[in-house]
């Protein structure tokens, strides 16, 4: 497998299956790890670095449970347009990106994990699963943490659990994100009530690409904030008790929506799919924001010739380096607005979506 | 339905989900949207900002100008990083930091997780070794130095010390 081979794909994260997908795009876990025998990254010599990510390819993804498909690539060596490329596919962070120094990513097959090398710990193992399921991924992350940690001596504290470099991710070193699509709770306006409840129970509440990144396209991670004091099944629990009443608040917005103003709600997606299938230009917000809309769409049943699928689809192969790596050349941002229309009017002209993406 | 507020018909429809009990309102899109413009504009919080709030707080707590002083000079021994460094980057520099800057770092870290003590999973392998891991880092940093100071004899008994060190570990 080779980078190459990601690109006509959407990963994992974003097949549109799996349990409530119609509003979770995805879950994900990841676990924080540094080797007890070198400084964090911060302090780390470029010998060090080095020697980390020597250390970690050599003897953990030698593991017979790691070894099988995994693709390694070599993060410090590659071209701007393909780091941001793994960036928006989130199988690497953008400080991942965008530092500087010896540093890789190792892909699962079919998109399923990633293990991040000197981001801002030493190991970054994070496993994506589509729609809500949490437990699933939960077993495959510490499945994939056990094979490393045979291996190598994890920086490990009595008291203080897994060390991490920042003390906000000291303890389980686990990050537990849902990621939901809430669009009808924008409308109603009734959002910013929902993440202050949240901060109250201390979860996070991010947009598509994480930390300070837009809500983009109605999109939110929810995770928790905490990784000190509780098990990593109370973690996880905390996330996934919060996550159904939160499907439920959007289903009784959508519903609300739809008896109360149906026509407008109509008009609205119409509208959206009027513009991404006719537009000259587009920019690449523009594009999320009407996306959103027609998802809701799709899902109401206002949209009968697209896909769940195809919606995610669309919203990854318009970002800026997905689409400059289908067209096989690197745009300016005005070039990459023309291109995304062509694309989108093609895929959406179509309209059956699987035969536009094979013309392309 | 009508407004709570006035004569206009409720086109919004608000569920409040703050504290235990859930309040149903019913506005009109004025009065709606003066419910529900934010009363304090810190809707996002994401963790740099926990840690820079929590460091803050700490700081304000009782702590003079001297203690504070004092404070920034200490040293870790095995990276180097003064407890300064830390608060200014967010980031510590080795394992042994948790250990050498504890008295500080505790409030820190109870102050963000509510809690001191990890539960949940542990290495399998034993973490009982570990101080000759730390012990790694110290003179690898030592032999860096050592190196940037010109003194290769010091530098050549530093790398054979770390040489039968990693031996020693890598043979348990």
């Amino acid at each position: 497998m080779e980078l190459e081979d990601l690109t006509g794909s959407s990963g994992e994260w974003l097949r549109g299956s799996g349990p409530e997908s119609d509003i979770v795009i995805s879950s994900r876990i990841r676990l924080a790890r540094n080797l007890a025998d070198f400084p964090f990254i911060r302090t780390a010599t470029d010998h060090d670095r080095l020697a980390i990510e020597q250390t970690i390819c050599e003897r953990a993804l030698a593991d017979e449970h790691l070894k099988k498909s995994v693709l390694y690539l070599n993060v410090s060596e590659l071209e701007f347009v393909d780091r941001q490329f793994l960036v928006e596919r989130q199988l690497i962070s953008r400080e991942h990106a965008e530092s500087q120094g010896a540093r890789g990513v190792a892909i699962g097959s079919r998109e399923t994990y990633s293990l991040m090398i000197n981001e801002e710990d030493h190991l970054r193992i994070q496993v994506m699963n589509s729609g809500l399921d949490l437990k699933a991924a939960w077993n495959t992350v510490s499945d994939i943490d056990d094979a490393v940690e045979k291996h190598v001596t994890y920086a490990f504290h009595e008291k203080l659990g897994y060390l991490t470099a920042c003390p906000t991710n000291v303890g389980t070193g686990m990050r537990v994100s849902v990621m939901l699509h809430l669009p009808a709770l924008v409308i109603t306006r009734q959002i910013k009530k929902v993440f202050r409840s949240l901060h109250k129970i201390s979860l996070a509440v991010r947009g598509l690409y994480g930390e300070g990144s837009q809500a983009m396209g109605d999109f939110y991670q929810i995770s928790n904030q905490i990784t000190l004091g509780r098990s990593e099944l109370d973690l996880i629990n905390q996330v996934s008790d919060v996550v159904p009443v939160l499907i439920d608040y959007e289903r009784r917005a959508r519903e609300f929506l739809m008896r109360e103003s149906q026509k407008d709600l109509h008009d609205r997606v119409s509208r959206a799919y009027g513009i991404l299938s006719s537009a000259k230009t587009i920019s690449s917000e523009e594009t999320m924001h009407l996306l959103s809309s027609v998802r809701m769409g799709v899902n109401l049943g206002l949209i009968d010739n697209l896909q769940i699928p195809d919606v995610n689809k669309l919203f990854i192969h318009t970002q800026p380096a997905h689409l400059q790596k289908l067209r096989g050349e690197e745009l300016d941002t005005a070039d990459r607005n023309v291109e995304r229309a062509s694309y989108l009017r093609r895929y959406l002209r179509t309209s059956g979506g699987e035969d536009a993406a094979e013309q392309n | 339905m009508k407004c709570q507020h006035c004569e206009k018909p409720a086109t919004f429809h608000i569920t409040e989900l703050t504290g235990a009990e859930v309040d149903e309102l019913h506005l009109c899109e004025e009065h709606a949207r003066i419910y529900l413009t934010p009363a304090d504009p810190q809707s996002e919080s994401p963790a740099s900002q926990t840690l820079a709030g929590a460091l803050a707080q700490q700081l304000q707590l009782g702590q003079t100008a001297e203690d504070l002083a004092r404070l920034d000079q200490q040293a870790c021994p095995v990276c180097g990083i003064t407890f300064y460094e830390f608060r200014n980057q967010g980031r510590l520099g080795c394992p042994h930091d948790y250990t050498c800057f504890e008295e500080e770092l505790e409030p820190l870290v109870m102050n963000i997780h509510g809690a001191t003590e990890h539960l949940g999973k542990r290495p399998r392998r034993s973490a009982a070794g570990s101080e000759q891991q730390t012990e790694l880092i110290r003179l690898r940093r030592e032999m860096k130095e050592a190196v940037d100071n010109e003194d290769y004899e010091k530098a050549s008994q530093l790398r054979d010390l770390i040489k039968g060190l990693e031996e020693e570990i890598s043979s348990q």
